[in-house]
């Protein structure tokens, strides 16, 4: 068979919505992981056992087990216990939860690699707590993170397809839609792919200019 | 829970071990060459190598699964289904691996390259007799980490409908409608599952450590 | 009781005995200079009175007060947070590594403490950094980020910084030992303009014999873990007592 040009054009707008959808989702499940990571950081590195281990314990078993299935948790169990999510809004909780277990692992680095001495020199400037934090630790700690966490959102990016099983309006969802009417799966399914895959080669190529940008700080 | 829908559950249990192991099979497969291919001093064959990982990664599981299943009969290739999951998990992770394979020859010290080069070696005997075996031991945690991340990926190949314990799951699901004990359950399943894969790369690992 | 009194204070890392039932006390305004071979316990001393490094047994008193206890009735139990911080507010410490934060400038790193610890007006806090960074010599460099100076500029921030804390007890740590000795100078000129000017109490850790002699009114020679011996800066450099001590002072001074 050969590719149909006319049929592939007449479905483009549709699925170029669909990959809309899929960026927002992005973007915002990208927002939740960057702060949930964070929260997710900081609570492991409490001081108060009965804070880091649980939060420990659920952010590995987060990690640890398919985003799908978090996502058939958060669309389908949800709305028993009486909270019932949009199928964008389940998928980019799920997305952002996911991937804020990631992030805090980059975060938990970018803070271990903060030299001991700067929390001497805090303390001796009886810096207060919440201020050792937000002036000192996090400035340097975000900054040498960024190249890596950037790098998740294009693994987050990537991830996005499989909101298909909640039925989020994504571009498989949206070629389904069109294969239910024409029977013709070839040409939705493809585009749909070359959309997704020409999206995560940008986004690896800025991710490369990202970190070469900081590598270029790190050592200046 | 009846026996009918355990028989389900372990099936799916064992698709899921195969679609793992399957796919990080093959993903070894593809990682040495690829990951040669990117330390190569031949600037075609760089090129080659580069081109494989970003499409690779790029391209994610789900994306070539849903071709391989709904494109590619099309064209009049009808995969069976388990080996259409595999081909897509072993695409997608060689690709990942390969950079492993690469970042783990470049991490060997040019030293052992200049000392192989003193004693005479040709590169390629270099490569293979004192560069590589050192590489492959610092490569084993990193794939370690990937066979995991194979084992929670193997879960999206259910959106194709290849019966794998997530697949089966929603099947079950499906007849009884308890969403919060499936669901939790598959979650429960698949983190066990994580665990008995994360002894045996921890065991693997000691055996090859540096003694 | 003393200004800084320790009592048997001990410490240990692993099976490494690094203060072995250590006493002395330190009275108000005085100069006291730390000595003794590397590994003898000197800097660990400073770093438990910064609350950096605990003490596993014995007390730690700064005017009356315990540092890393607090009285119960007639008991002592281990202190909170808040009362060791209470204590320790009234000791400030300059780092052999300076220590700097690299994400202020200059002038943000003399001001933080002030404005956020001090609670001192931006306006008030930024008047009194200059007048430091002035009498270190490096007014020009307000604008600066650490990492655009020399070592020895920024250890001499570094001293501003910790002048800004208006500290009654400044902690010294081999503050010269990670710089060459032309530059070394500078630095210590700066301390010995502060040890003229002021009356804060000093403890140092220094291998600038010299240096220790000029500011120094008292020396105590660490071996092991103890003090060996407990001298004022003429006699201990002049006249030692004990056969490490003099073992010791010649392979410094030789060294220079």
């Amino acid at each position: 068979m050969k590719f149909d040009w006319n049929y592939a054009l007449d479905i483009l707008p549709q699925l170029l919505d669909g990959l809309l959808t899929a960026l927002i989702a992005t973007v915002v499940g990208y927002a939740v992981a960057l702060v949930l990571g964070l929260v997710f950081a900081l609570a492991r590195r409490s001081h108060q056992k009965w804070v880091s281990v649980p939060v420990g314990f659920v952010v590995e078993f987060i990690r640890g087990t398919p985003l799908l299935i978090q996502l058939f948790f958060l669309f389908f169990v949800l709305p028993q216990l009486g909270l019932a999510l949009s199928p964008l809004a389940a998928g980019i909780v799920g997305l952002g939860l996911h991937y804020a277990t990631y992030t805090s692992e980059v975060y938990r680095a970018g803070i271990e690699g903060v030299p001991p001495g700067q929390w001497d020199a805090a303390i001796a400037l009886h810096l207060p707590r919440r201020r050792v934090w937000t002036s000192v630790i996090l400035p340097q700690a975000v900054p040498r993170s960024i190249p890596a966490l950037t790098n998740y959102s294009i693994a987050l990016f990537k991830d996005v397809p499989q909101l298909v099983a909640i039925t989020v309006a994504e571009p498989f969802t949206v070629g389904r839609g069109i294969i239910a009417e024409t029977f013709r799966p070839f040409e939705p399914i493809t585009m749909a792919g070359l959309l997704y895959l020409a999206v995560a080669l940008v986004l690896s190529y800025i991710g490369r200019i990202v970190e070469r940008r900081y590598k270029g700080m790190a050592t200046a | 829970m009846s026996s009918a829908q355990l028989g389900l559950l372990l099936y799916g249990a064992w698709k899921t071990i195969l679609l793992t192991l399957g796919g990080m099979a093959l993903a070894l497969v593809i990682a040495f060459p690829v990951g040669l291919a990117r330390v190569s001093h031949n600037k075609f064959v760089r090129a080659i190598g580069f081109t494989y990982v970003e499409l690779f990664r790029g391209a994610a599981v789900l994306v070539l699964a849903f071709w391989f299943v709904y494109a590619l009969p099309s064209l009049g290739w009808q995969l069976d289904p388990t080996f259409a999951g595999i081909l897509a998990l072993g695409l997608n992770m060689g690709a990942y691996s390969g950079e492993v394979v690469r970042g783990a020859i470049q991490a060997v010290p040019p030293g052992q390259i200049e000392a192989a080069t003193a004693l005479n070696f040709k590169p390629s005997q270099g490569m293979r007799r004192v560069v590589l075996p050192q590489a492959v031991r610092a490569m084993i945690p990193s794939f370690g980490n990937n066979v995991i991340e194979q084992l929670k990926a193997t879960a999206v190949v259910a959106v194709v409908s290849i019966p794998e314990l997530t697949f089966n799951g929603q099947l079950i699901w499906s007849g009884n409608g308890r969403a919060a004990a499936v669901f939790g359950g598959l979650l429960i399943g698949y983190g066990l599952m994580a665990l008995i894969f994360m002894t045996g790369v921890k065991l693997l690992e000691r055996r090859v450590a540096w003694t | 009781m003393s200004f800084i009194d320790f009592t048997d204070v001990s410490k240990r890392f692993g099976d490494n005995v690094v203060l072995d039932d250590m006493s002395f006390n330190v009275a108000n305004g005085e100069r006291v200079t730390l000595i003794g071979p590397s590994g003898s316990g000197k800097t660990t001393i400073l770093r438990m009175l910064m609350t950096l490094t605990k003490p596993d047994s014995g007390t730690i008193a700064i005017d009356d007060e315990y540092l890393w206890h607090e009285r119960r009735g007639d008991d002592l139990v281990p202190a909170s947070e808040a009362h060791t911080r209470k204590v320790r507010s009234r000791v400030t410490m300059v780092f052999q590594q300076f220590n700097l934060f690299p994400n202020m400038k200059v002038l943000r790193n003399v001001t933080e403490a002030p404005i956020h610890v001090l609670g001192k007006q931006k306006d008030e806090a930024d008047e009194r950094a200059r007048e430091l960074l002035e009498m270190v010599g490096l007014q020009d460099k307000a604008d600066f980020y650490p990492s655009q100076l020399s070592g020895g500029q920024q250890q001499r921030v570094a001293i501003a910084r910790a002048l800004a804390v208006e500290p009654d007890i400044l902690l010294l740590d081999e503050v010269t030992s990670a710089l060459d000795p032309e530059i070394a100078a500078e630095v210590l000129d700066v301390l010995r303009d502060v040890a003229k000017t002021s009356d804060v109490t000093m403890l140092l850790v220094t291998h600038a014999m010299r240096f220790a002699r000029d500011v120094s009114n008292r020396v105590l020679m660490f071996n092991e873990g103890k003090i060996i011996e407990d001298a004022a800066p003429e006699q201990m450099f002049n006249e030692p007592q004990h056969e490490r001590t003099k073992a010791f002072l010649k392979s410094v001074l030789e060294e220079v």
